[in-house]
């Protein structure tokens, strides 16, 4: 059995698709950072702000004021290198570098999909993906030195389909909950809001049994796909199905080139003659003089053990990390203690108060803080209904106080939130001093339970 | 995949028929014609207010120049009420800081409190300084008016005496002309903005996008809410943002017993936009809370009522306050900051409850809803 099992996984394959994944990803990610760039997010999101949310351990992860602008530079610039394989074992450890730090400077921009794309690109480093259809292919024949493989073991490619299915599917089984199917939460606010699409917004966008339509297939449809897209006889039709459910989410919300980098992700699921014709579609429009470098003989591979281990470990993780949730008690989407980093996506529409009072506990003394002192109007909707965010939040209104020369300072919060269509009610003791309370992985016994009740996983 | 079909399509079937039976109270929550909403405001509550903000203000200004050129007591008082008119129907425009009047930063200019006597004094000295410059933004509009009609002496005597008998009496008449003259100008420079164009592309502007008129409109009413009611005018003089009470930040500081009047009046003016009421009418139109309630899920519960409810609880509040804010501050301080807390409560009502029910767009960032 386990020889079968390591058979299966070192079967040599044709490496195609994995060349057009890396020409796919560098360049979806190339046009990411532009388009982040353009839109002036750079400045909005990490150069403006005074003070940035970061991650429980990563607190020393910060913008770096102008220096910030040669990071997105230089993760730019990597992912062009990945998509030409130059250098490629240099270009994905800087862009999985760069593009990570970037995602750790604050973590108000926290979106699955940042995520996602520093776990693939994680895992990019230890698969051959720079072995075909690349300038250091060119490079190396030019030098005489051995060709580079044509082929490469099963697993590289295989890991990558694990990848994108775990997306999906954990996004499917989180949507098995009351909310979503039972009161069609929270598309119904959100499809109701979209009046004003061409056509369907005054009225598809409209009608109460679309908003059931949409959650019951959106849940359907992320359980499934991978499966579908993993059998053969079903795969065209899986392919066209995510260029329309995506391209639909692209219409509807505000999230950026995720459907996208879904959509081009997702061909790897293809045959490798598939992947060869693209090769060879890109290879038409490349001019004749440096056709030559496409051409490597084939050889074979022996990969790394190491490689393999280290693949098999990211995607475990990946298995286990969004169970983490179970460890605590009450309502996740209310406290959100283990809801990061496992593909809760869409899945809660919340909007929350938060108002610090600072009271001197020596003279009694107390006033409450404007927050557009401190934070974006962003970083404020964000921080308001998030606990970390309104705990570090605390702490960093007391050192600044303290160094404002307040002393004993204790730190009280008005905090009112609203899940999912319901009545706002009280989201944060008041009666507890956040000076107190120190960020770590136990329960924030601190948040009021949610006084409702969502049944699911 | 056909087993997947059939059932899929049997799941949709089911929850169709299944929701039709509860939201059988909702059904109305189709199409609410967010044109008519913001015509409604625009032909019914702002323009009349602005119209009528700028007539008053050309009576300032008449007032103002019939006493510089003799001035006495008879003036003064005529002057003050003059001032008194305009500043209680500026209370009805302030939070429509859209268009023009955020453009020429028209609150800014109007009603920046408590006014810097400094900057009025070297201006006056001045005798040329730019009321437009944003530095100046302090030593302008009504509460710089207020000072020079009620600050710049001891006595309605000493006051007239500073136009008349005083050394500098035709820079002080002179600056007194140009604060109303200044007023005047700006506002009517957005009133002919609404009544060219602006009104029209106002009332058709209704996507859900973050420059549309219609969501920077509520944005505005509440941000007006939330900083220039409920903090300016309670909150700041309260104590809540400070260590202690800070009596001397009320509005109407120097005529002293107007400053619950003001607060009364926007608090007044803010429900008259919650409910569509006509500027000074009775009769009402669509509105925004008619917009909350077209939206709600949930009947038996509603939302709209509970903002009216909260912002009449706040009302009545505010109306056991002293008619002089600051001295209620400086006798007990607990009333203003039980006026506070009322104001407060409507505060999460707007900026969470109704902004999830109505799915506002503030701001342009990607979000995959966490």
């Amino acid at each position: 059995m386990k020889e079968h099992i390591k058979s299966y996984l070192l079967q040599p394959i044709n490496s195609a698709p994995l060349a057009v994944f890396r020409i796919g990803f560098g360049i979806m990610m190339f046009l990411s950072i532009i388009r982040f760039w353009s839109n002036g997010w750079i400045e909005k999101l990490y150069l403006e702000p005074k003070f940035h949310f970061s991650y429980y351990g990563f607190e020393w992860v910060k913008p770096l004021g102008n220096i910030t602008y040669l990071i997105f530079f230089i993760c730019g610039l990597s992912a062009l290198f990945v998509a030409l394989g130059w250098k490629y074992k240099w270009a994905i450890v800087t862009f999985f570098l760069s593009f990570t730090y970037i995602e750790l400077m604050d973590k108000t921009t926290y979106l699955n999909h940042y995520y996602f794309i520093s776990v693939v690109s994680f895992v990019l480093i230890f698969l051959p993906a720079g072995r075909r259809f690349s300038i250091d292919n060119y490079a190396f024949s030019k030098a005489n030195k051995k060709p580079l493989p044509h082929s490469i073991p099963r697993w590289t490619i295989l890991s990558l389909k694990v990848l994108i299915s775990i997306v999906y599917f954990y996004a499917g089984l989180a949507k098995i909950n009351s909310d979503w199917l039972l009161r069609a939460m929270p598309l119904k606010i959100w499809l109701k809001s979209k009046y004003d699409l061409a056509f369907i917004g005054e009225n598809l966008m409209q009608q109460d049994w679309f908003y059931y339509a949409m959650s019951w297939s959106g849940m359907l449809y992320d359980l499934t796909i991978p499966f579908l897209l993993l059998y053969k006889r079903t795969r065209w039709f899986a392919y066209i199905l995510v260029i329309i459910f995506h391209v639909f989410t692209r219409v509807l919300f505000p999230i950026g080139m995720f459907p996208y980098v879904m959509i081009v992700s997702a061909l790897i699921f293809f045959d490798a003659s598939f992947h060869e014709q693209v090769l060879a579609l890109i290879k038409n429009i490349i001019p004749e003089k440096i056709k030559h470098w496409i051409k490597p003989k084939p050889i074979s591979y022996k990969p790394s053990r190491v490689n393999l281990i280290i693949v098999s470990t990211v995607i475990a993780i990946q298995l286990l990390l969004p169970f983490r949730h179970l460890l605590y008690p009450g309502e996740l989407f209310w406290h959100e203690q283990g809801f990061r980093f496992s593909w809760r996506v869409m899945l809660i529409e919340k909007v929350g108060y938060t108002s610090f009072k600072v009271v001197d506990k020596k003279s009694g003394e107390s006033f409450m803080v404007d927050n557009t002192d401190f934070l974006s109007s962003f970083q404020i909707k964000q921080m308001s209904f998030q606990p970390d965010f309104i705990l570090e939040y605390a702490h960093f209104l007391e050192d600044h106080f303290t160094k404002q020369g307040h002393s004993n300072i204790a730190i009280y919060v008005d905090s009112y939130v609203a899940l999912n269509g319901r009545r706002s009610t009280r989201f944060i003791d008041p009666e507890i001093d956040l000076t107190k309370e120190k960020e770590s992985f136990k329960n924030k016994n601190w948040i009021i339970p949610f006084n409702d009740e969502i049944k699911g996983l | 995949m056909r087993k997947i079909g059939i059932l899929f399509i049997t799941m949709i079937a089911f929850i169709s028929c299944d929701s039709s039976d509860d939201s059988s109270d909702n059904g109305n929550q189709n199409n609410f014609d967010r044109s008519g909403m913001m015509t409604n405001i625009a032909d019914n509550l702002i323009i009349p207010a602005f119209t009528d903000l700028n007539n008053d203000l050309a009576t300032l200004e008449n007032e103002i120049a019939s006493f510089s050129t003799s001035p006495d007591l008879a003036g003064l008082n005529a002057t003050r009420t003059a001032w008194l008119n305009a500043y209680t129907t500026w209370q009805y425009v302030e939070m429509y800081n859209i268009g023009k009047a955020e453009e020429v930063q028209l609150a800014f200019k109007m009603n920046v409190y408590p006014t810097n006597v400094t900057d009025i004094q070297n201006n006056i000295l001045d005798g040329n300084a730019d009321l437009n410059a944003v530095n100046n933004n302090d030593a302008v509009g009504f509460p710089a008016v207020e000072y020079m009609i009620y600050g710049t002496g001891n006595d309605d005597q000493e006051i007239i005496d500073f136009y008349s008998t005083d050394s500098n009496a035709s820079l002080n008449k002179q600056y007194l002309i140009d604060l109303s003259a200044a007023m005047k100008s700006l506002t009517q420079e957005v009133l002919d903005d609404w009544n060219n164009g602006f009104r029209d592309s106002f009332v058709n502007s209704t996507e859900n996008t973050a420059t549309s008129a219609l969501n920077r409109l509520v944005n505005d009413f509440i941000f007006y809410y939330e900083k220039g009611l409920r903090a300016n005018k309670i909150g700041i003089p309260a104590g809540i943002f400070s260590s202690s009470s800070l009596p001397d930040r009320v509005e109407g500081l120097y005529s002293e017993v107007y400053s619950k009047q003001l607060a009364t009046t926007a608090l007044n003016a803010v429900r008259q936009f919650f409910t569509g009421q006509h500027y000074n009418s009775s009769t009402t139109g669509l509105s925004l809370s008619d917009y909350v309630t077209a939206s709600e899920t949930d009947a038996n519960n509603s939302l709209s009522t509970e903002i009216s409810n909260q912002f009449e609880t706040a009302q009545n509040q505010l109306s056991t306050l002293d008619a002089n804010l600051s001295s209620q501050v400086n006798t007990n301080n607990t009333a203003m900051l039980q006026t506070y807390d009322e104001l407060q409560r409507a505060v999460v009502l707007l900026k969470v409850d109704m902004l999830q029910l109505l799915n506002i767009n503030v701001d342009y960032v990607d979000a995959d809803g966490d």
